[in-house]
């Protein structure tokens, strides 16, 4: 029979994939790195910058592919409400996927934070060195992050909604498993 | 319902109303556990870890906060200043400004504390940050102070020194059982206060020397790392204090503005170069004396300014913040003091409205250090 929705092409599920540890590991790692004076905390600045820059990058490609590569359609039968939800909870991801790095850089540029991407090679700065800049956006960047944390949970929690109770092959068109 | 309803599938037959609850169940339980591992990771149930607003408090105990003004280092003076490499150090490390040449230096002359207003004395600790511009990016940053090693080796170490000499409110002194205590807990920290009451005062910042205290790595152009501490020796003759401190609130500041309208004020960078076993994760320990010392080129004032119009008051004096042939070393004081002063930086940027103009006007500026 029709399970309602077919499965998302495989470069929207590797992409899907990868910035789903990406992301999630970004957010665990700035609210850790900004919490300790240990020396994990060096060690946890030079991963965040680079890999938020690899983000950006990786949402620009992920919007594209989305263009050339469009998901499958929601079940029929998924309320209006929820559907609605979905859409809008879709949109704010990719915001913030796009606006979070994009903030990262401006307010490390606002301070005048050098961005190494190893190998001698940094980012130029994209705003002018000022401190009221910095403190806005600084401010910004903790708020949006923790406004996707919490989106993210969402995300989660629908997809298990729709895998266990619903079981409408939501879930499956992303993991690629059909779901019993 | 629509055909594709998964209540129309006979495969499929409906969850009865306890398995729904059990699975929403489940569901709740995963998101719970993600969010607090969350919290546990931002330190919502560690009230113990040490953040950097910890430190900071730590440091308040000394003066401070004053809205707008650094955490610690807060009464300083701006200054516009060029490094002049001879290229002695190319040799070690590939960064560009190492090449012969010249580099643009903002650099900031300050007293340790968080308090901005303070009375200058000839006891505290003087610093110098210095922020190196080459082109094309790659810039170095370091904060010196004069001290000969650091007090303690570690951030929690720091912390504890800074709670256990805080002067008891009753006695206006340091409790003797807290200091007790502290050595017996950090027993590197009374050796290291030893060396650094031995230590020779200079007059004020314009013949003092001023030391990087941490190891970093010099790394060439071949790949080869080694060991290098640096300071900053002044090339002015040094002036033992005067018997008693000049009056002046800022007489410290006076004098070294008053010194940059008389003369060239200049410092030497000297890299000292380790040897395998010289500690790189322990900045209370001197190394040998003996050590290969290179002088990579100088460092001279061009001009000085009031933080309200200097270029050195939006600038984080982070050691982290180093060029492509300088690395950190194993010292857990950088990463102490990159949080730290990340945070205090960011806390006082959020500030601006509320500051107070710094201490060294614009006027004692122009007038050549009248304060």
């Amino acid at each position: 029979m029709m399970r309602g929705s077919g499965l998302f092409p495989i470069p929207s599920r590797v992409l899907h994939w990868l910035m789903a540890v990406l992301v999630v590991a970004m957010l665990f790692i700035g609210i850790g790195m900004v919490s300790t004076v240990s020396p994990r905390y060096e060690a946890l600045v030079a991963i965040h910058r680079p890999l938020g820059i690899a983000i950006l990058v990786l949402v620009v490609l992920r919007f594209i592919n989305r263009i050339v590569n469009p998901p499958p359609p929601l079940p029929d039968d998924l309320p209006g409400l929820q559907r609605l939800a979905a859409y809008a909870s879709h949109i704010a991801l990719y915001v913030l996927m796009f606006a979070l790095p994009l903030v990262g850089w401006g307010m490390l540029s606002a301070a005048r934070y050098p961005i190494d991407l190893g190998g001698g090679v940094q980012l130029p700065p994209i705003l002018p060195h000022d401190l009221g800049l910095y403190a806005g956006l600084r401010g910004l960047h903790t708020a949006l992050a923790l406004l996707l944390f919490g989106l993210v949970l969402l995300h989660l929690g629908a997809a298990l909604y729709h895998g266990l109770v619903r079981r409408d092959g939501v879930l499956g068109s992303m993991t690629g498993v059909k779901e019993d | 319902m629509p055909a594709n309803s998964p209540f129309d599938d006979p495969s499929r037959p409906a969850l009865a109303p306890a398995a729904v609850a059990i699975r929403l169940g489940a569901i709740g339980a995963v998101l719970a556990c993600a969010a607090l591992l969350f919290a546990y990771t931002a330190g919502v149930f560690s009230p113990h870890r040490l953040s950097p607003d910890r430190m900071i408090a730590a440091v308040d105990l000394g003066g401070g906060p004053v809205p707008g003004f650094r955490r610690n280092h807060a009464k300083g003076l701006c200054a516009a200043a060029r490094f002049d490499s001879n290229g002695a150090a190319a040799a070690l490390s590939k960064a560009a400004l190492f090449k012969p040449g010249s580099v643009p230096v903002v650099a900031r002359f300050s007293l340790s504390g968080g308090a901005a207003f303070q009375a200058d004395k000839p006891s505290t600790v003087r610093a110098l940050g210095l922020r190196f511009l080459p082109p094309g990016g790659q810039e170095w940053r370091t904060g010196m102070i004069d001290l000969p090693v650091f007090p303690a080796r570690t951030a929690g170490a720091f912390y504890d020194l800074l709670k256990d000499t805080a002067p008891d409110p009753a006695t206006g002194k340091p409790d003797p059982a807290h200091m007790k205590a502290l050595f017996a807990a950090h027993p590197e920290v009374l050796p290291a206060l030893k060396i650094i009451g031995g230590k020779t005062n200079s007059s004020g910042f314009a013949d003092d020397t001023y030391n990087a205290l941490h190891a970093f790595h010099f790394v060439n152009a071949q790949g080869a790392s080694v060991p290098v501490r640096w300071s900053l020796v002044p090339v002015q003759a040094v002036v033992p204090p005067p018997a008693s401190p000049p009056s002046g609130d800022n007489y410290l500041f006076d004098d070294l503005i008053a010194a940059q309208a008389r003369q060239k004020l200049q410092w030497r960078l000297v890299l000292a170069v380790g040897q395998a076993g010289d500690p790189t994760a322990d900045a209370t320990l001197p190394w040998p004396a003996d050590r290969q010392k290179i002088d990579a080129g100088t460092v001279t004032i061009d001009s000085l300014s009031s933080e309200a119009d200097g270029s050195c008051t939006a600038v984080n004096y982070d050691p982290l913040v180093l060029p492509d042939g300088i690395e950190a070393s194993d010292d857990p004081l950088l990463s102490a003091r990159s949080a730290t002063y990340a945070r205090s930086f960011t806390l006082r940027a959020g500030e601006t409205a509320e500051k107070k103009p710094s201490a060294i006007t614009p006027q004692i500026v122009q007038s050549g250090g009248k304060s």
